[in-house]
């Protein structure tokens, strides 16, 4: 063999190799990713776009059914059940807010799973990675706690997923935790001692001293600066104690009987959920009510149904929603009787949150005109004034939080209630935007869009 | 806030609290030791015991036909489960035993939950023991100290039957060494049975007596579940006298530490279990075997 024909021999077998190589790496690619680049020209990310190739796209929510926050996590599911049949069907409601939506989003199906969260951060992400698993998900949403809301915003910002919060009050979801495939839709801590402060001040005056009761997690920590922060500096109050529990307390005698020793004159309870409503009663139990006042910064849904409406009347509230808000805006009254004809009950602010959170999403798809997860960002981030059932609102594009009204709200006495599920009194509908803090004073960045 | 008033008010906040751990957890531990069961169902238990009572006094209004229901429906469900599920694991290793009660608790909590939602229900106290009471250094829920009463009964009860009659001795020699019972004639599986039974009214007891307190809820046992077992573990595997220190020592430190830091009062409690089970392994009261 001469050395040309050597030569020749050897590029002939390193070609062979090379040739081989490739093959074997193409076929070990997903196939979703070479769709991908021909389908759109964009690298495939996340479960884009082997999540949408279908007839149906799917949704996964990790919702608390069981432990503390069950009860305000079976009236979550529905919200999202609500709106994901209103997406499916074209319902008026659905159209208003997002009007290209036509019976399903971008010719597709829509179908929400869901499984309990038990408002574990790592359960919550064990159940969406299944539902990445199993059904390449093109949305995750989920929390009630906002531990959970954080954990999955991470996961979120990792897998390259969208992820709308469910109920999260931490300041920390759209602040320090804030990630860019993440979006919150509800009201939080800061923009709740900000709208409920100057009422309380007006109402109970300068220079009080406040117990808090603080459940052991971001929501609560947050929560209670934010709250603690305004009244000190704006009204000169004084935290007296600060009481702060497990999640999942039964039995709240001990900071009870640390409040009832600390000369506090109000209550201010950020407990959520069944600690919210123990500490509550127990409260009463223990006399410390209503000789010392109760505040509650960050309404629990069916609060008032749990402890009695004896237990909440003269109670101040900062909330999402409240029903009789129909009377003042049309969506809100297409929303809540849509959803009583379905669930036979009037729906809580976690209900409300869980439908506008999708119908904001299903209205960025359809007027961005496509799943890829960059392409709906950019367009919450374009920062459009938007319709919710409480008014026109918007994302900021700089920490992806919604900036919306403020609902105050206040007990009724049982003798006021005009129906058995009329236990608040709307106060005041607080414009959104002059409570929230700056877009980085709690140390938000985004972080990357691929 | 650490000052005379508090500290005392607190120690009392433990009496009560850990008055309520050791009826709880005497239930469990008598079932352990007597049938050598871990029984993770024991806070189902305790939440059965508390909707029972509720469906009784939500037809009747009667506090006293609820406590009567809350506490008979648990020892019955606590036989029907023996007879049934729980004598098959008998010879079978632990993990299994934990695995089939954990699951059966599972099944119960769900139940409920189908059956009467995740909203919490309140069983109000008699009208006599409503309001709260001056003790002089503090005021107190009048309700609470009854509570302290009627699970200083129900305790002293308990100690009677195991203590003071045949059957109770039977129990404890079958603590001790039931194979050595069986073979002394005695049905030992009757007894077994009897023992779960009364285990199991323990916890239901305490769910329904309680329920004023703490109003109930589906998951309402499963803290409570976590509690016992310190406390069975801190006063000795087995021990009735053991689970009855052990709760009262978990209550007070439950207390007390949240009168410096609430945030530690849990840590606290599992910090004490460490110590004891490196001091003394088998717990305050136990004894090298049993377990």
């Amino acid at each position: 063999m001469s050395f040309d024909d050597k030569k020749s021999a050897d590029i002939s077998r390193r070609t062979v190799l090379h040739a081989g190589a490739a093959l074997l790496g193409g076929a070990a690619l997903p196939y979703s990713s070479l769709v991908a680049f021909a389908a759109d020209d964009k690298p495939a990310i996340g479960t884009w776009p082997a999540g949408s190739q279908g007839d149906t796209v799917y949704i996964g929510a990790a919702v608390p059914l069981t432990g503390t926050y069950a009860v305000q996590g079976a009236d979550e599911l529905k919200g999202w059940q609500l709106a994901v049949e209103h997406i499916n069907n074209g319902h008026d409601l659905m159209k208003a807010l997002a009007p290209k939506v036509d019976k399903g989003l971008l010719g597709k199906k829509v179908e929400l799973l869901s499984a309990d969260s038990a408002a574990k951060p790592n359960q919550a992400v064990e159940v969406e990675q299944n539902f990445i698993n199993q059904n390449k998900i093109i949305l995750m949403t989920g929390s009630t706690s906002s531990a959970v809301a954080v954990a999955l915003n991470k996961f979120a910002q990792r897998e390259k997923i969208l992820y709308v919060a469910g109920i999260s009050g931490s300041n920390d979801t759209t602040g320090k935790d804030c990630v860019r495939y993440g979006f919150r839709q509800d009201f939080y801590g800061q923009t709740a001692a900000n709208a409920i402060g100057p009422i309380l001040l007006k109402t109970y005056g300068k220079g009080k001293k406040a117990a808090f009761m603080t459940p052991d997690y971001t929501y609560g920590h947050t929560v209670t600066k934010s709250v603690n922060d305004y009244l000190t500096s704006q009204g000169g109050w004084q935290m007296v104690t600060n009481q702060i529990s497990p999640l999942g307390t039964q039995d709240f005698s001990q900071y009870l009987t640390n409040i009832a020793n600390s000369g506090a004159e109000f209550i201010i309870n950020v407990n959520w959920g069944r600690d919210a409503v123990l500490s509550i009663q127990q409260a009463k139990q223990f006399g410390l009510t209503p000789t010392m006042k109760m505040v509650v910064p960050y309404q629990i849904p069916f609060l008032a149904k749990e402890v009695g409406p004896e237990l909440t009347a003269g109670v101040f509230a900062a909330t999402d929603f409240w029903w009789t808000l129909e009377d003042k805006y049309p969506l809100a009254k297409q929303f809540v009787d849509a959803f009583q004809k379905k669930f036979n009950y009037r729906p809580e602010w976690g209900a409300e949150n869980s439908y506008v959170s999708f119908a904001h999403w299903a209205r960025m798809v359809s007027e961005a005109g496509s799943f890829y997860p960059p392409d709906v960002i950019k367009q919450y981030e374009k920062g459009e004034t938007i319709p919710s059932l409480v008014g026109d609102v918007h994302y900021r594009p700089e920490d992806h939080q919604c900036v919306r009204p403020v609902v105050l709200v206040q007990g009724k006495d049982p003798k006021d209630m005009k129906s058995d599920d009329d236990y608040w009194n709307v106060v005041e509908v607080v414009d959104g935007a002059p409570l929230m803090q700056k877009p980085d004073a709690f140390g938000c960045n985004l972080g990357d869009y691929t | 806030m650490i000052n005379w008033a508090n500290f005392i008010s607190q120690c009392f906040n433990g009496f009560v609290l850990g008055a309520l751990l050791a009826l709880i957890s005497s239930g469990l531990t008598i079932i352990y030791g007597t049938l050598g069961v871990l029984n993770l169902a024991h806070g189902a238990m305790f939440m059965l015991g508390g909707y029972a009572g509720w469906v009784a006094y939500t037809y009747t209004g009667s506090f006293l036909a609820a406590v009567v229901a809350g506490s008979s429906f648990v020892m019955i469900v606590g036989v029907v489960i023996e007879r049934l599920i729980i004598r098959h694991f008998y010879t079978r290793p632990h993990e299994d035993q934990l695995l089939v009660t954990f699951g059966l608790g599972i099944v119960f909590v769900e139940m409920v939950r189908f059956f009467f939602g995740s909203l919490s229900h309140s069983v109000p106290p008699p009208a006599a023991l409503v309001g709260i009471t001056h003790l002089g250094f503090m005021v107190y829920p009048t309700y609470r100290l009854a509570l302290l009463g009627i699970v200083g009964v129900a305790l002293l009860a308990l100690y009677f039957v195991l203590y003071r009659t045949r059957i109770g001795m039977i129990v404890r020699a079958g603590i001790e060494d039931s194979v050595m019972v069986d073979s002394l004639g005695i049905d030992v599986y009757r007894v077994f049975m009897l023992v779960f039974g009364i285990g199991a009214m323990a916890a239901g007891f305490a769910g329904i007596v309680n329920a004023p307190v703490v109003s109930i809820a589906p998951d309402v046992g499963e803290t409570i579940l976590v509690q016992t077992f310190v406390v069975v573990v801190i006063g000795g595997v087995g021990s009735f006298p053991g689970a009855i220190i052990g709760g009262l020592i978990a209550g007070e430190i439950i207390s007390i530490t949240s009168m410096f830091n609430p945030g530690y009062s849990y840590v606290m409690l599992f910090v004490a279990m460490t110590l004891v089970l490196v001091l003394r392994p088998h717990g305050l009261l136990g004894t090298a075997g049993r377990e």
